[in-house]
């Protein structure tokens, strides 16, 4: 490791669509689109628990699909939409979603909640009453160690519910 | 109640889920320097020597320090300060931190750890109970504490035990072993420090800013009043963040020698060595029943795999042993303990601290006591219950209880006593008790465990409490009473919570004792405050009730000046008159009861849980959203362990350190949970009040060991129930083996003498009962 | 956090140029698709490169001829579990992709990728820093199989869920190299090996998957994991059959994680053809299928309860080729 960082760092310019906003930044080649999310762009909404894709924390849309930011290069994302948790309330109007999980106590210490809320977005844009399966099914990538799920998955019926 | 008792969203949702809350690694002032920590590859080595030249001339870094530089050393409990935040003499486990380095970039400073040449003599590594009982071949891990690697002992024995067994018409012996496992919080600890006119900052993932706040100045050699600790957005702890750590002390630190902020998130793999999780215990319990089922003594041993450090195992020690009292009515009973040193990650204080092992042997062994006498195991559980404000024989208090409600609930909920009979399917059933806050401070003090202060000015009310909110809804909870209190919303009511200048004490969140504590204190705060607000009103010649809050405030303010109000809580001085009676005394516990539903293969020892019915006494559910989330997440918490969760050991190395290995539930893993809420309104809580965040857990295991057995006919008396111990006890059963998977024997312990301890009166406090 | 190394990245117009590319730099270089397999790895120092060669100009389509089912390599695991073509004509292969880890890991993980996935071991699949620790091995840094330490070879499992499924459906790929195009069956991809376990030229670069399968032909795919999701298999049974009437007339049976290479079970294969799938037929195949595989302590579980378990896993593949059959299942 300590070779590496005598190497010369190749630094590109990088068009990142992030919530609906196009922003150009310089970043080294080899940072994550996490890494560049969180310290480049400050979204430090999007979370992380293990940056090897293990435990779903950071979770992002890419092109309205769930995909692990730690796990992403924003070179290969050129072109493509990102969403991040702060690109799903409407302003200060909340995604259904963000309003049942508020109301249902599906968020305890809200630091899976960023992923999860994006992955159920996902989930009821392609499937807007799922059955409670199906939730467990789409979220099973995205870990939380307070809620035990029960009240995650009461919320995102609700939403479903609400939005239909 | 107006707002007690209501469904209500927590104070801090919206910015939960708008990815607004800010939690400790989402900070970056300018100038921020990253930290990393060089770890020992070593389970048990002398440090001979620390080259730091290579690292110290890589262009970004821009400070390496190693333990000369923090040699005092510090511990969570006042009698175990073993620990480094760097090591320059020995180093004790696989990942005891040694060097670390300031850099301008984090692969910079990864990159200058991994230059720093630090020479070795390698010392015999000590990798379980068994060999820390034995003599060691090098060296002893710590200096203190003894025979060999035996860390602490306790020997204690309440009543007449001989006359208890010798009067019991059946006594059975057990041995149980539960795996240790780690509390894997989402977020990776995570510490920022920075260091301006002479005064440091630390924002911390912590849940106890007040014994950071101590530990810094202990090892920095600064006053208090020149530290300030706040508790960044908690991002999870379930009792890992309870110490104080070496990364806090670290950054801080190196904020002082360079001038700028310093950053240090621990990696997952290092979240895995910073551990201070569920203790590894070796049980052994006998126990004699009368022919009614009732237990006429009880003799309980435990041996804790302790890890390389003192952590909270003290406390740990007395916990596996306490407990045990306050379920079960047990007329005599005999409690030998020990924690014994080995080179793993210090463990500490898990969720349940140091009570679901015994918690899990307990309800087993009364589970097979049953089964031998021909008796249903909730019958017989229920003749031993506990009643309600009585004293255990151990002098524990009891208050309120509504084990006998909890049990009822689950058990017509689940139908367990006409449960299906068909080949693989089984229910157990299992209760539990935990406490609503230690009645002892962790450093012995006369001073309120917690502190609340109340501002009102011009219509606004803020509260300020040392609390953390750990994702619990602590914060919540304060809102929720001063709002009653105030006839307000609890999303009117503004707070400052965790921060070391602007708050009164609060001990922390750890041992379930927020809502109780802290809530008493803002319910003594908040009524004061009504009482000046209502005197103001009252003295304009209106009422109370006709005003709004805003023409209360300014004529509370018109007429008294500032708007201050105090409270504080300290609980009951109820310990028994003994040594080692201060773990164990709460102000009051909870209780729980549930059923577990399996489904479990006999060709792959599968077990598949159907669903899990609980009831928890909280005695009263200040918001029953709250109350059931920590139920689901202790059922949650209790599955993985029983099933699949275990901080395991190949060749002195953390087997696994990773999310991948580390088996935490997925939502395909998470069963469906029934939960009651029982209200038994103690009469010491605020507004009746108990924990609702721990004792929920611990019925678990033992439950779906009951559905196993239940289920396939075999014990699986060792946790986590994995499929391999399945099969095997099925195969032992199969030969006319005993049909069992678990611990052959438990150790030969040089226990000191026990410690006789001449039980209480039961009803002695029923005189004088307090009533708040 | 655990961050990438510094790399350069490289982007080749097709795969011609990705190959002569990676042909010049030789060990220095990695392809990179999905990413999903590559960065934790990289992360991890399991791999030493300092260049990447980004595969983003493969096929990410799927076109369904009449005889061949043709999946671009880039194709996301979640697409190909879900694309209708491959449900309907290839349903084992869509269920081993749909298995693949987890939900988001899907949508970015690439089938030519899983194809490709390096083999796991526990020892192996660790930080620089354990791994340091605990000594480093034959495949990575060490001169030692921690696993078997007398042992001559490096004895990572492969783990991949659709390789087994795609030979088990005699698949072809499609390889381009820096000299020209070839195409080879997916069984001619693995070695026995942990470490070299490839059996395709560093250099070469998986642009196509072919699934063809006679009609009527059945598959399935069964994984065991400790979690239902995220795990990589611990054992799996990929089944095609072709049922006349009641009897089997053709079938093949390859094992997942349970050696370094995708594991064919020809003497269950072989005792199968000819027979009707009874339970007791069931039975004995699968004791004749588990035989060869050899699980060791180096994944999640016991290696005996592993062991175990490739019969059950067999035994349920073959209950369901069965129930399909009957028009039980689907």
């Amino acid at each position: 490791m300590r070779e590496e960082i005598a190497r010369d760092v190749e630094r590109v310019v990088v068009n990142v669509d992030v919530n609906g906003e196009n922003r150009d930044v310089l970043v080294p080649v080899h940072k994550t689109l996490l890494e560049v999310l969180r310290e480049d762009l400050q979204l430090t909404g999007t979370k992380h628990g293990c940056e090897l894709g293990e435990c779903g924390t950071c979770t992002v849309l890419v092109d309205g699909k769930p995909e692990l930011s730690c796990l992403l290069l924003p070179i290969q994302l050129r072109g493509r939409a990102i969403t991040t948790i702060e690109g799903m309330a409407d302003g200060s109007h909340m995604h259904p979603l963000q309003t049942a999980f508020a109301e249902l106590g599906a968020a305890q210490c809200g630091y899976c909640t960023p992923g999860i809320l994006l992955s159920a977005r996902s989930l009821l844009e392609v499937n807007p009453r799922p059955t409670r399966d199906e939730i467990r099914e789409a979220l099973a990538g995205n870990l939380c160690r307070c809620t035990g799920y029960v009240k995650i998955l009461e919320a995102i019926e609700l939403a479903a519910g609400r939005m239909a | 109640m107006k707002v007690v008792g209501k469904p209500l969203p927590k104070v801090d949702a919206a910015a939960k889920v708008t990815g607004r809350a800010v939690y400790a690694d989402d900070m970056l002032p300018a100038r921020t320097l990253h930290c990393r920590i060089l770890r020992s590859p070593h389970p048990h080595a002398r440090i001979v020597s620390i080259d730091t030249s290579a690292a110290r001339r890589i262009p970004g870094v821009l400070a390496v320090i190693t333990g000369a530089d923090l040699p005092i050393k510090f511990g969570i409990l006042p009698v175990t300060q073993d620990e480094r935040a760097l090591e320059h003499e020995k180093v004790r486990y696989v990942g005891d931190p040694v060097a670390a380095v300031a850099a301008v970039e984090e692969e910079i400073a990864a990159g200058a750890c991994d230059a720093i040449r630090v020479e070795y003599e390698v010392l015999e590594p000590v990798m379980s109970i068994e060999a820390a009982l034995g003599t060691p071949k090098d060296e002893r891990i710590q200096d203190y504490g003894g025979p060999n690697n035996i860390h602490k002992f306790v020997a204690l024995e309440f009543g007449d035990l001989d006359g208890g067994f010798a009067r019991a018409k059946h006594v059975r012996e057990d041995v149980f072993f539960y795996q240790g496992n780690t509390h894997l919080p989402m977020e990776q600890h995570s510490a920022i420090a920075t260091y301006v006119d002479g005064k440091l900052t630390l924002w911390s993932s912590t849940q106890v800013v007040h014994y950071v706040h101590r530990a810094l100045s202990r090892v920095l050699e600064l006053p208090m009043h020149r530290i300030r600790v706040i508790g960044a957005a908690h991002g999870g702890g379930f009792g890992g963040k309870t110490d104080p750590f070496a990364h806090e002390i670290i950054v801080s630190k190196l904020a002082m020698i360079t001038g700028r902020p310093v950053k240090c998130t621990l990696t997952r793999e290092e979240v895995f060595y910073a551990h201070r999780g569920r203790h590894p215990v070796l049980m052994w319990v006998r126990t004699g029943v009368d022919d009614e089922g009732r237990i006429t003594a009880m003799h309980f041993r435990t041996a804790l795999d302790g890890g390389a450090y003192g952590s909270y195992g003290v406390a740990s020690t007395f916990y596996t042993g306490v407990l045990q009292t306050v379920t079960y009515d047990i007329p005599a009973y005999r409690f030998e303990g020990c924690r014994v040193f080995t080179n793993k990650p210090p463990c500490g204080p898990k969720r349940g601290h140091g009570t679901p092992q015994p918690r899990f042997g307990l309800e087993l062994h009364l589970e097979k006591i049953a089964h031998d006498v021909g008796m249903d195991p909730a019958e017989l559980k229920r003749r031993n219950f506990v009643q309600p404000y009585t004293r255990a024989v151990n002098w524990l208090r009891i208050t309120s209880c509504g084990l006998e409600e909890c049990t009822q609930r689950v058990l017509d909920a689940s139908g367990y006593a006409k449960r299906e009979r068909r080949p693989g399917h089984g229910m157990g059933f299992a209760i539990s008790s935990y406490l609503s806050g230690a009645g002892t401070a962790i450093y012995w003090n006369d001073m309120p465990h917690s502190e609340v202060q109340i501002k009102v000015d011009r219509g606004g009310v803020t509260v300020y409490c040392g609390a953390m909110d750990i994702g619990q809804g602590s914060d919540s909870v304060l809102a929720t009473i001063v709002a009653e209190e105030l006839g307000l919303q609890p999303a009117d009511v503004r707070l400052v919570t965790a921060d070391t200048d602007t708050t009164p004490i609060d001990l922390g969140s750890y041992s379930s004792r927020v809502t109780f504590m802290a809530g008493n204190a803002a319910l003594e705060a908040a009524r004061k405050m009504r009482t000046l607000l209502v005197e103001a009103v009252e003295g304009s010649g209106k009422k109370y009730e006709e005003v709004t809050f805003e023409e209360a405030s300014i004529l509370g303010e018109a007429r008294f000046g500032t708007l201050t109000t105090a409270g504080s809580y300290t609980p009951p001085k109820i310990a028994g008159p003994y040594k080692g009676s201060g773990v164990g005394p709460s102000p009051a516990y909870s209780y729980s009861a549930c059923v577990v539903d399996v489904d479990a293969d006999p060709r792959t020892g599968l077990v598949k849980v159907n669903k899990v019915w609980i009831a928890h006494d909280v005695g009263r559910a200040i918001n029953p959203l709250l109350v059931e989330g920590q139920v689901e997440g202790s059922v949650y918490m209790g599955l993985g362990e029983a099933l699949m969760e275990e901080q395991v050991f190949r060749k002195g190395l953390h087997k696994w350190p990773s999310m991948l290995e580390y088996k935490s539930p997925t939502f395909l893993d998470m069963t469906e949970v029934e939960t009651f809420i029982v209200e038994t309104v103690d009469k010491e809580g605020p507004y009746g009040a108990k924990e609702a965040g721990q004792g929920p857990l611990l019925p678990v295991p033992p439950a779906l060991c009951a559905a196993v057995y239940d289920a396939l006919g075999v014990w699986i008396d060792e946790i986590p129930v994995t499929p391999e111990k399945v099969i095997e006890a099925l195969r032992r059963k199969e030969k006319g083996e005993q049909p069992r998977y678990g611990p052959p024997r438990f150790p030969a312990i040089p226990y000191p003498p026990t410690i006789k301890v001449d039980p209480p009166a039961k009803d002695m406090d029923r005189a004088a009962t307090p009533a708040v | 956090m655990l961050r990438l190394p510094r790399f350069k990245f490289l982007r080749p117009k097709d795969a011609r140029e990705a190959a002569r590319m990676a042909a010049e730099l030789g060990p220095r270089a990695m392809f990179v698709a999905g990413g999903t397999d590559l960065y934790p790895k990289l992360k991890r120092r399991q791999f030493e490169i300092d260049t990447l060669i980004g595969l983003d100009f493969l096929p990410r389509e799927v076109r369904n001829g009449s005889d061949v089912c043709a999946i671009g390599a880039a194709t996301t695991l979640a697409d190909a579990s879900k694309n209708p073509h491959v449900v309907q004509r290839f349903g084992g292969y869509a269920e081993a992709a749909g298995v693949v880890s987890s939900p988001p890991l899907r949508n970015a993980g690439t089938i030519g990728g899983n194809l490709c996935v390096d083999t796991r071991c526990n020892y192996y699949d660790m930080t620089y820093e354990w791994r340091k620790a605990a000594g480093f091995c034959l495949k990575k840094d060490g001169d030692i199989c921690l696993v078997a330490p007398s042992s001559p070879r490096c004895w990572a499992v492969s783990s991949s869920d659709t390789a087994p499924m795609a030979i088990a459906l005699d698949a072809m790929v499609t390889l381009v190299g820096a000299d020209g195009e070839r195409e080879a069956p997916v069984a001619a991809l693995y070695r026995d090996d942990g470490i070299e376990y490839l059996g395709k030229a560093p250099s070469e670069v998986v642009t196509e998957l072919r699934l063809t399968a006679a009609p009527g032909t059945r598959s399935v795919y069964i994984k065991l994991r400790r979690r239902g999701s995220i795990d990589f298999p611990i054992a799996g049974a990929a089944v095609a059959a072709r049922i006349d009437g009641d009897v089997v007339a053709g079938c093949k049976l390859v094992l997942s994680a349970v050696a370094s290479h995708p594991l064919q079970a020809t003497a269950a294969e072989q005792f199968l053809k000819g027979r009707r799938l009874d339970a007791e037929t069931i039975t004995e195949a699968a004791e004749i299928a588990a035989k060869p595989a050899k699980p060791l302590d180096n994944a999640d579980l016991s290696h005996f309860w592993r062991k175990r378990m490739v019969r059950v896993v067999v035994e349920q593949a073959l209950e369901r080729i069965r129930d399909q059959d009957n028009g039980l299942d689907r």
